[in-house]
């Protein structure tokens, strides 16, 4: 039994890709959706939920169809970085910040709005810019919900499966991720081997969660005193 | 909260009662078939007729032939498995999982590489060499791992000392229904797909193919074989009957199979 560690490495690194850029796209969105007073929120708030809902399946034939060299967004894709999007590990980072959007915007978006509105306009008073607010009140005092937010991303970025199916074209140390290489050995009976990676993928996925849980314990007993 | 529990309480009794209706209607069988992804089109006219004839529902379930038999293996509940090749049936009546004498080859499958029309590769007549032409980044195959049609490509490929020189740029899909797709959707420039896939009526218009020569890969022969698992083993070899019909045969051969006479 022999263990794909290419398809390990990769997966590991499409999950601190997406993560960082999840996290990056999340603040100022969960910001927006917690304190934004527009009366058409909840339609941005539905859009940000929708791949809560959708399969995978319908993720990965939009980057096909609708990113594709088709249409003219995939055109505009291509005429800029000179290939498709399916079968490129690019294509597998914005099709896994797609999907896994909400579990990023959602904890953290909760936890902005459970900020006590007179520390922030304590601050105000005080002359911090909005910005200032932000860095020094707000994340810190969301130091759980942050580290959620890029515990789920990470998490539901190396459980992906569907959207790597549909338009990875299992490239190997390309698009070729843990999931994939364990189906494909499910599919021609190689028990053995499919077994070890997932019990590999299954010890570490553990491990992190337990990292990031046990974390958040101690950032929840600080929090408050802070 | 009660309205919540009353509305779900009854949406269960209803499911409940439909199951009971539909198990009262099933007096005339169902067939479930499991069918290499070559046969989506053929397969189903061919189910289609008999249905009209015979009035005995055929549901196709389509996937690489491989992909399948791991199913069957585990229990899927097929009644019938029409494969791509010869080997897979084989290797279930081995396992004891298929009726031996059952086993009828229905169709040698083509190979052909499929271009989209808008393509600049003149494939009809550069044929292998088409791929490589540099405008040809990505080539879609079937997942040799398990798609006979997916070995056939790499078969053709050493034939003509190209695979090494191409390999890097082999993209592959779960079945060759899903090579195909990868080149219809302009995603993947040149693919290799079965012959029925560049004949199925929503195909036409949109591509150009080349007939790999049958000298450069391993026939690709395909079996039937009735299932042991199957509850209609009967009714499952009257319908291997009616495939072996010209009516069946002719069917076949539009979509660009070979039958024998």
């Amino acid at each position: 039994m022999t263990i794909d560690w290419q398809a390990f490495q990769l997966t590991l690194q499409l999950a601190v890709t997406v993560s960082a850029i999840l996290l990056l796209i999340a603040l100022p969105t969960a910001y927006w959706i917690a304190f934004s007073r527009w009366r058409w929120k909840f339609l941005v708030e539905a859009v940000v939920a929708l791949p809560i809902v959708l399969p995978p399946t319908v993720l990965g034939f939009y980057v096909l169809v609708a990113l594709g060299p088709r249409s003219p967004l995939g055109r505009w894709w291509i005429s800029l970085t000179g290939h498709t999007l399916a079968f490129t590990f690019s294509g597998l980072v914005i099709g896994s910040i797609l999907y896994s959007l909400p579990f990023a915007v959602q904890p953290l978006a909760a936890s902005f709005a459970s900020v006590d509105r007179k520390l922030m306009a304590a601050s105000a008073t005080l002359g911090a810019s909005p910005l200032r607010t932000f860095f020094r009140v707000i994340v810190p005092l969301s130091i759980p919900g942050l580290i959620t937010a890029v515990a789920l991303s990470f998490a539901h970025t190396m459980g992906e499966f569907g959207v790597v199916l549909m338009v990875g074209g299992n490239i190997p140390g390309v698009t070729r991720t843990v999931s994939i290489d364990i189906y494909d050995r499910v599919q021609v009976s190689d028990y053995a081997g499919a077994n070890g990676t997932a019990l590999v993928l299954l010890a570490f996925c553990f491990a992190v969660l337990a990292i990031v849980y046990g974390l958040n314990r101690k950032a929840l007993a600080l929090g408050p005193i802070k | 909260m009660r309205f919540v529990s009353c509305a779900l309480a009854a949406a269960y009794l209803l499911s409940g009662t439909s199951v009971v209706w539909a198990q009262e209607k099933k007096n005339t069988p169902e067939l479930v078939v499991a069918a290499a992804a070559d046969l989506s089109t053929a397969l189903q006219e061919i189910a289609r007729n008999y249905e009209e004839k015979t009035s005995v529902k055929v549901k196709l379930s389509l996937g690489a032939s491989g992909a399948l038999t791991q199913q069957i293996q585990n229990g899927a509940p097929f009644d019938l498995f029409f494969s791509a090749d010869m080997d897979y049936p084989r290797q279930l009546i081995g396992a004891g999982q298929a009726d031996g004498a059952s086993l009828y080859q229905y169709a040698v499958g083509k190979l052909v590489l499929w271009v989209p029309a808008d393509s600049r590769l003149d494939v009809e007549r550069q044929g292998m060499n088409a791929l490589l032409d540099p405008s040809v980044k990505k080539i879609a195959v079937a997942n040799p791992q398990h798609a006979p049609y997916g070995r056939a490509a790499v078969a053709a490929l050493q034939h003509y000392g190209l695979y090494d020189r191409i390999a890097d740029r082999l993209v592959l899909g779960e079945n060759v229904s899903q090579a195909a797709q990868f080149v219809e959707s302009g995603n993947a420039q040149a693919g290799f797909v079965a012959l029925a896939h560049a004949l199925a009526p929503g195909m036409q218009g949109k591509g150009k193919y080349w007939q790999v020569p049958a000298e450069a890969y391993p026939a690709l022969a395909q079996g039937v074989v009735v299932l042991a698992n199957s509850p209609h083993k009967k009714e499952a070899a009257e319908f291997v009957e009616y495939v072996k019909t010209k009516e069946a045969a002719d069917v076949l051969r539009k979509y660009g199979f070979t039958v024998p006479e």
